[in-house]
């Protein structure tokens, strides 16, 4: 790792208090050497990350970088090989049911039911995620209404536009008032008011809420405008850390995400397929498929 | 918003509380996603018509086939409603793969949701549609004569069997999917599965004309009991509910830890 980047992680360390216990509640999350390995490829690579409480924290990299089984092993559906990972302080390999009440996960694939109404879909979700009885209406339509979503969430979700099933999929999030919101490519996809659109919801609800927000994208515009924090990552290991800002600074006066970029992931194509890059296209593809 | 603090250990009736609501929701989802398209379970009530009318009818005038004192056309009827529901819960796992590709398995795994849920609502699926020919099956049986019961209980008891015998090959295909991975593998693993099933068994002809080793095939096949419960419940035939009862509850407990323990492997 460069000498930058050492910097800027000591930097966000300081900043975020890394110092402080490591079952400090005002961590959202806290992976310590981490490892994933698919066979003999290492997907991620001794990753060492903290997120506090309250603040919007991007994951970027390539394609292959290892964002994706990062986040596949916060969430519980892999396993943790090696390291450890607490969300809000609870291991993720012993507390399994105890994380997921805490999350509220939108995967990059638009992911709906489309037989069942917008109101539907979202109130499926308050059962799994146990809203009480005399709530649960309430919320959904709580839920619908942040969305901008109440006026059609009789209908079926499948007439939506994909900008509208996005929403959808964050009111089906929103919906279990999530300590910590995990996005996956939000806005892939999407066309620029969509895209805007899911980024002023997602300041709301942060606003609203005082989630915490993980987020991953390729795009730095993206990172840059809705992001307290953003770490790169490259080839299964965490390259920098630090505010869009600072990052930006060390770079140069008129630098930008992309530059930051960039200047840590190389400017060459890699060779991803290994490591889930063909898979990555096959998910943009029925993405795109499902927005026509 | 919810603060996000470690929640006391649930207590033993905890995680049973928790089966018993994620099934009840994931099974109302079913039924609403089959609510919004009754074309399937509609396309699903012609093929067992077919058999009883064609099939059926001309064995029953052959009548190769001894079946003691019921007529043929009676002794098929349950055959035909087992058959199908083999047919419709052997294909099931291709749902889950496809639940799986649209990231919606994957989104209802992140929840508070345990895995046997999830299989269970499934299960309940493929039941649902097991009984969907019985709504026709039955009336035109009756209609060719076939002596079925209309004592309640004994339609109750049938439709239970039908929902065990449904959930057990919806279990059977959801493991084989985790395993195979992708739906064009999980469609020919399928084929290849079914005809066995069908045949090694007593829905068309009774266990006692089949060669030795297919007898034993035919013994361990929970397709056999299905049959028998069926038969017994609605043809009067003889039958020991109890231990057709017992086998499909096994195989459809058994189907359930198998097709959970192996759905994690389609979202790695």
């Amino acid at each position: 790792m460069s000498e930058l980047a050492s910097e800027s992680m000591a930097q966000h360390e300081q900043r975020s208090g890394v110092l402080q216990n490591a079952r400090d509640p005002m961590l959202a999350l806290e992976c310590s050497g981490l490892v994933h390995r698919f066979g003999d490829t290492v997907a991620v690579d001794h990753l060492d990350l903290r997120i506090q409480a309250g603040e919007v924290f991007g994951l970027l990299g390539p394609n292959g970088a290892g964002k994706t089984t990062t986040i596949r092993v916060l969430n519980t559906l892999l396993p943790v090989q090696e390291g450890s990972v607490r969300v809000f302080g609870l291991d993720v390999r012993r507390r399994a049911t105890d994380v997921r009440r805490q999350l509220g996960y939108v995967p990059q694939q638009l992911s709906i039911e489309a037989a069942l109404t917008g109101r539907q879909n979202v109130m499926w979700f308050a059962r799994l995620f146990d809203v009480p009885r005399a709530e649960r209406r309430a919320r959904v339509d709580e839920a619908l209404a942040a969305m901008d979503l109440l006026a059609v969430a009789d209908r079926r979700a499948g007439t939506y536009s994909g900008g509208m099933i996005r929403r959808l999929e964050l009111a089906q999030a929103l919906v279990n008032h999530p300590a910590l919101l995990v996005l996956d490519e939000p806005t892939v996809g999407l066309d620029p008011i969509a895209r805007a659109g899911v980024w002023e919801r997602v300041r709301q609800m942060r606003a609203d809420y005082g989630m915490t927000v993980l987020l991953t994208t390729h795009y730095m515009d993206e990172a840059d405008e809705l992001c307290d924090v953003v770490a790169l990552m490259h080839r299964g290991r965490l390259q920098v850390v630090g505010s869009p800002a600072a990052l930006r600074a060390d770079i140069g006066p008129d630098a930008t995400l992309d530059d930051v970029f960039r200047r840590y992931a190389g400017t060459k194509l890699v060779a991803t397929e290994e490591q889930g890059g063909l898979r990555d296209v096959r998910r943009s593809r029925t993405t795109a498929r499902k927005l026509g | 918003m919810s603060v996000a603090v470690a929640r006391p250990r649930a207590n033993w009736a905890e995680p049973v509380r928790m089966l018993a609501s994620r099934t009840v929701t994931l099974s109302l989802v079913e039924l609403q996603k089959l609510r919004s398209d009754y074309t399937e379970l509609i396309t699903r009530m012609a093929q067992p018509v077919l058999w009883l009318l064609v099939f059926g009818q001309i064995f029953n005038r052959i009548r190769a086939i001894p079946t003691g004192n019921l007529s043929y056309l009676a002794y098929l009827t349950p055959g035909i409603l087992a058959q199908s529901a083999l047919f419709v819960a052997i294909f099931l796992g291709i749902q889950i793969i496809w639940d799986r590709d649209a990231g919606i398995l994957t989104k209802v795994m992140v929840t508070p949701t345990p895995r046997a849920a999830i299989v269970l609502a499934k299960a309940f699926a493929a039941g649902v549609r097991g009984l969907a020919p019985v709504v026709v099956l039955v009336p035109v049986a009756l209609l060719l004569g076939v002596a079925i019961t209309i004592n309640p209980l004994k339609l109750l008891g049938a439709a239970v069997a039908l929902m065990l015998g449904a959930g057990f090959f919806a279990c059977l295909s959801m493991a084989i999917a985790g395993v195979a991975q992708t739906r064009d593998r999980l469609m020919g693993i399928g084929q290849l599965m079914t005809m066995p099933l069908f045949f090694a068994s007593n829905a068309l002809y009774p266990i006692d004309i089949m060669p030795g080793w297919l007898r034993v095939i035919s013994q361990v096949n929970p397709l056999t009991y299905l049959v028998n419960a069926l038969r017994g419940l609605l043809v009067g035939a003889e039958a020991n509910l109890w231990v057709d009862f017992g086998v499909l509850v096994g195989a459809a407990v058994v189907g359930i830890v198998g097709a959970a323990s192996l759905l994690g492997k389609l979202v790695r």
